[in-house]
């Protein structure tokens, strides 16, 4: 099975193509090959997952050897002589992708991934013109799951690369997804070919991010959001989240890390919303509610000394992370933060308090929002959802059908002007854009937290409370000592609120173990069920990489620089909806619209 | 779900342990108690184990007397492999199939017999051969196989 | 018996006259002379790889450890094949004092025996003989203790790495390597994965020495080989014979006179026509075999024995990698369109190109054999493919 990269140490040196090259002990024969730009392709292997080795596509001839080599699972030794373009390596590879293409359902024209797909582009690079086999597919009995309102899984498109598995697996320790059978049967299968609504899958649409081909997919909802724009009844209102300003450029043809928030506004407004709202506002709003929801716990705890308050509270804004722990930690169901995700809470005031404030009929109102989620849509379809009176949120559409709405459109991306967000629920701060990252909330929570309990804003430089900026790959454990307090929270004083920061639902079990051991004495746990937070989350454009989500990542806290107001409670249309329509943090309206409660599920 | 279900995989896990590595031996033992391995054990493996269900489904999949749809109480696996083809195979299933009214993959009603095949079962010197349960039988022909399901059969009524 | 051909009674001759007397003075020796006797006896893996066995558990040995396994393999798999079973039954003493004298050479203290689910029953007379094995050990101050572990019908369990995975409780899907099991083996540590020929073969040369069993065999082939006969014969059965043996010999021997092709080595060996009889030598030389000989004569069908071999393997194969997942049945359904005329004599080419692909390219040792069986018979019984 997959071996896990190997510590380097000493050089050493081998020949590739007639080229001498000095690497690193350790290295793949694929990563030295990269490094000296010779592109060698690849199916089953990822830049986040452990190494397979089972697509074969790789292979690359060792002169002396008698087989070819996968360069994806071969370490480099001293002395090798490789060649990546042979006569024997192009055959094998050709056979290699044609094989795949025998048992697939390539009626390309007809895949969401049309255009999009590494088999596809392989296929074109190799010129698999007249198929050199048999059809396979016909004998199959493949069956598609499109039960699910996040994501389809047709196994007539699949190529068994087990990238879904080892993601499932090693990025989140769900393993909903697993291989099945063996021989010619071998599929990926969930629990006994149940749909995935079914199972213990989270909807977080890693899978879908690292599926080569079309076999895992987001539900679109394009042409429903299409339809809504052109029914002259409707007015259609929508909500972009944080990270999905700091990606969709990719999808677009641009680099990562390129903030296009103006031009995203802009290319909204030609596609033609009424209104292009701001998640982030009503992350700000949830940064409100789930401090004072924490100080409330915390006051309970340490002054009533209420044995039922339960502590540490969670963040509840991940939806890969409430159905995770809906199905895995069921008795810590009370410990999550009962406010909506920023999605949901904006879902609930578009249908009341933005329709009261422009005069429409909530029933008039189709609201739609940009995600870089997966999760999004089937927390959208929640039963619990539908606070408003009517379904909150109508359609969420990931990043990537976002981009493809604008290409539709024929807008040419780039050349757009960058426009402003409207206005009411437009406005946001810095803390609200940093919701996109590992971390954010934590750090927009502490903004105001700190605040609100002594007065004075927090002491660290232009706010950037980087200790609790957490990256890829580890649990980040921060503690910061509360002095200083105003009279309501004298009870603070002194004490030394210790949060931990968790990425990735493999991380996040962890926590979860540790406060299940009575190992941990957290206070605050914020967890984002995708690697790097949202920014790496199930809807955004493909390709992901760790150098990618990096880039995405500086991009989000120089867009959180770059905002005059960086603290939720800044937001002068925060301020203002508190006045005018939810009265105060924690209140009845708030209650009603903002908090919602969670289910318990099976594990398994 | 009837308690005694339940108490078999409790006491698989007691005997073999909760390690990953315990998880062929549990799933052989449910198997030997069963002669199948139902959703519902496989979930209770899985949390015993603490592994996902999938994990539990994909492990058991993998191999061929490790059947995840019910089977009966003797399930018959006739060697399908070449030297066992070239000795009568197709003459021994027949005669079962007759016998039992039943074909190839199927239960019969009473749940007591199952007809499967399998791959080489190594009694090529001796074909053609087949196992019921754990037991091999070789150097079968019609009469044999004949006399030992009658006899199976005889038991199952006593 | 003719002649030409020797019977040898090495693997199933007599126990010593005293239990596990072999395994005691084996114990008495340093571990470098043990090892040394290896190699000077030529010994190679009978599993049908053919690795020296004396460095394979040199190089365990050398490689600093808390823990080290020694693992035998019995889960016979390869069609045709049938003489792990008569041995575990026969001589199994020898099986667990092999494993034992590997312990202590290596420095490990825990065996484990993978038996094929189909030899199940055998379970209670070997967890008998363990027993004695143990009590034994105990008296022998040798701290190395033998487990059974039981397969649960799985071909591809027999390469080592995917036995390791199953008996990690896991799918058997060979591992990528480098590592090999050497270095990481079952449950990541150093492992030493022999057949059960194998393990008795190391105590026979610890009884005879190397001189002798020098002796047995060619250059390349040294030793005995237990060989599983099925198919045409008259004298169907397990002989063992010396290693390095001309075909033509073997087919005289037990042929049914009749002999058109002997599948050497299992479905995931070679077919040898007649007219190759002469030239071919049984043994790492010539056609390398587990010990499975399979003969057919004149009024088998080889088309018919690809169809069958192609089938199993289709449904064997473990499924990871491409070439062997999607080529078996790329060569199954291929030969069959060739065989009812709907794809043109010329196909069979480019299948054999294909095989040639699924040799070089498959992950593991048996992904890159089951294509075997495919060419050789394609390119000597073309005709019967086609008509």
């Amino acid at each position: 099975m997959a071996t896990k990269e190997k510590s380097k140490t000493k050089n050493i040196t081998i020949k590739i193509d007639g080229q001498d090259i000095s690497v690193a002990e350790g290295s793949t024969i694929l990563e030295v090959a990269r490094k000296t730009n010779i592109h060698i392709p690849t199916l089953c292997y990822h830049d986040d997952l452990c190494v397979a080795g089972n697509c074969r596509v790789c292979v690359v001839e060792q002169i002396g050897a008698r087989n070819l080599v996968a360069s994806c699972a071969t370490p480099a030794a001293e002395g090798m002589n490789i060649l990546t373009n042979s006569g024997k390596v192009r055959l094998a590879r050709k056979h290699i992708v044609e094989l795949l293409l025998s048992e697939h359902n390539a009626d390309c024209t007809k895949c969401y991934k049309n255009g999009n797909c590494e088999l596809q582009n392989l296929a074109s690079e190799m010129l698999t013109r007249d198929h050199l086999f048999l059809d396979l597919v016909a004998d199959r009995h493949y069956s598609i799951d499109k039960f699910n309102p996040a994501i389809i899984k047709d196994d007539s498109r699949c190529i068994r690369c087990q990238r879904c598995v080892r993601t499932c697996e090693e990025l989140q320790s769900v393993s909903a997804l697993e291989v099945a059978n063996k021989g010619a049967h071998m599929k990926i299968s969930t629990f006994y070919e149940h749909p995935l609504f079914e199972v213990v899958c989270t909807n977080c649409g890693q899978c879908v991010n690292r599926c080569p081909t079309g076999a895992l997919i987001e539900r679109t909802y394009v042409d429903e959001v299409w339809d809504a724009l052109y029914n002259p009844k409707k007015h259609v209102v929508v909500q972009t989240a944080p990270a999905v300003r700091i990606a969709l450029g990719e999808a677009l043809g641009m680099e990562p890390g390129k903030i296009v928030t103006g031009k995203m506004v802009a290319a909204l407004k030609r596609i033609g919303f009424q209104s292009v709202l701001d998640t982030d506002f009503t992350a700000d709003l949830t940064i409100i509610e789930e401090g004072h929801e924490l100080l409330s716990r915390l006051k309970r705890a340490l002054v009533d000394k209420d044995p039922k308050v339960a502590l540490p509270m969670t963040t509840s804004c991940s939806p890969g992370w409430i159905k995770f722990i809906e199905h895995t930690f069921p008795e810590y169901l009370p410990n999550v933060s009962t406010c909506k995700s920023p999605q949901q809470m904006f879902g609930a005031l578009a249908k009341t308090f933005y329709a009261q404030k422009r005069g429409l009929n909530p029933e008039d109102i189709v609201s739609v929002s940009v995600m870089p989620c997966t999760a999004k849509k089937y927390e959208a379809d929640r039963p619990e959802m539908r606070s408003s009176g009517h379904k909150d949120v109508d359609f969420v559409l990931t990043t990537r059908e976002l981009a493809i709405m604008i290409r539709q459109a024929g807008l040419d991306f780039e050349s757009l002007p960058n426009e402003q967000y409207d206005s009411i629920m437009g406005v946001s701060s810095g803390a609200g854009v940093i919701f996109g990252s590992t971390g954010g909330v934590m750090e927009a929570a502490l903004r105001t937290v700190y605040e609100v309990v002594t007065g004075k804003e927090i002491p660290f430089e232009n706010l950037n409370i980087t200790p609790v900026r957490g990256t890829e790959g580890e649990v980040r454990k921060a503690s910061l000592k509360i002095t200083g307090t105003l009279p309501d929270f004298n009870f603070l004083e002194g004490v030394e609120l210790k949060c931990v920061v968790a990425n990735s639902l493999v991380y996040a079990k962890r926590v979860m173990q540790e406060v299940r051991d009575g190992k941990a004495d957290y206070h605050f746990i914020e967890i984002m069920a995708c690697p790097g937070g949202c920014l790496g989350g199930g809807g955004q454009p493909i390709p992901t990489s760790p150098e990618i989500r990096a880039k995405r990542k500086a991009a989000i806290y120089q867009e959180d620089m770059g905002m005059t107001i960086r603290k939720s409670h800044e937001n002068p249309e925060v301020t203002a909806i508190y006045k005018e329509f939810l009265g105060k943090p924690l209140g009845h309206k708030s209650h009603e619209l903002l908090h919602t409660h969670y289910k318990a599920r099976q594990r398994y | 779900m009837p308690n005694n279900q339940d108490n078999l995989i409790k006491e698989l896990v007691g005997t073999y342990g909760r390690e990953r590595t315990s998880l062929l031996p549990i799933l052989q033992g449910v198997i030997s108690q069963k002669n199948f391995i139902s959703d519902f054990d496989m979930t209770e493996i899985a949390k015993e184990l603490d592994i996902s269900a999938a994990q539990v489904y994909g492990t058991a999949t993998f191999y061929s007397f490790l059947d995840t749809a019910a089977r009966g109480k003797y399930v018959i696996r006739i060697c399908k492999t070449i030297t066992c083809d070239m000795h009568g195979r197709k003459e021994i299933i027949q005669t079962i199939e007759n016998m039992l009214k039943i074909k190839v993959g199927e239960t019969t009603q009473n749940k007591i017999f199952t007809l499967l095949e399998t791959n080489c079962l190594g009694w090529c010197h001796k074909g053609p051969a087949m196992l019921i349960n754990d037991q091999p039988y070789s150097e079968l022909t019609p009469e044999k196989v004949h006399e030992i399901i009658a006899e199976y059969m005889n038991n199952n009524r006593r | 018996m003719s002649e030409l051909i020797q019977r040898v009674d090495l693997i199933f001759g007599e126990y010593s006259d005293q239990k596990y007397k072999v395994l005691e003075e084996a114990l008495k020796r340093p571990n470098d002379d043990i090892i040394k006797d290896l190699l000077d006896s030529g010994l190679k893996g009978r599993g049908g790889a053919g690795f020296p066995t004396a460095l394979k558990w040199k190089f365990t040995a050398e490689v600093p450890s808390d823990e080290k396994y020694v693992v035998c393999n019995a889960d016979e798999g390869e069609p045709g094949t049938f003489k792990d079973r008569e041995i575990l039954s026969r001589v199994p003493r020898k099986v667990f004092s092999g494993m034992a004298i590997c312990g202590k050479v290596i420095g490990s203290n825990k065996g484990l025996i993978y038996l094929r689910g189909e030899y199940k029953f055998m379970l209670p007379e070997l967890l008998k003989e363990l027993d004695t094995y143990h009590e034994h050990a105990k008296k022998l101050n040798h701290n190395f203790t033998i487990e059974i572990r039981l397969g649960s019908g799985a071909y591809i369990c027999g390469e080592e790495s995917a036995l390791f995975e199953s008996m990690e409780g896991k799918r058997g899907e060979p591992r990528n390597k480098p590592p090999y099991p050497t270095t990481s083996g079952f449950m990541g540590k150093p492992t030493v994965i022999n057949n059960v020929e194998t393990f008795v073969n190391v105590l026979m040369i610890c009884r005879i020495g190397p001189v002798q069993f020098r002796k047995l065999g060619t250059t390349d082939s040294r030793g005995s080989k237990v060989f599983s006969v099925s198919g045409d014969t008259p004298k169907p059965g397990i002989y063992e014979l010396e290693l390095g043996m001309p075909l033509f010999q073997f087919v005289d021997e037990f042929g049914d006179g009749d002999t058109k092709a002997v599948q050497v080595g299992g479905a995931s060996g070679f077919c040898v026509p007649r007219k190759k009889f002469k030239d071919t030598i049984i043994g790492f030389e010539g056609v390398p075999t587990g010990g499975s000989m399979m003969i057919f004569n004149s009024s088998r069908s080889m088309y018919n024995v690809l169809h069958n071999y192609l089938d199993f393997f289709e449904e064997e194969s473990c499924g990871q990698c491409t070439p062997c997942r999607v080529g078996c049945q790329q060569l199954r359904k291929g030969i069959e369109a060739v065989k009812r005329g709907e794809k043109p004599v010329l196909y069979l080419e480019q299948l054999m190109k294909l095989a040639e692909t699924m040799k070089i390219t498959a992950k593991c040792g048996l992904g890159q054999s089951v294509a075997n069986s495919f060419s050789s018979i394609v390119s000597n019984f073309k005709e019967e493919m086609i008509y």
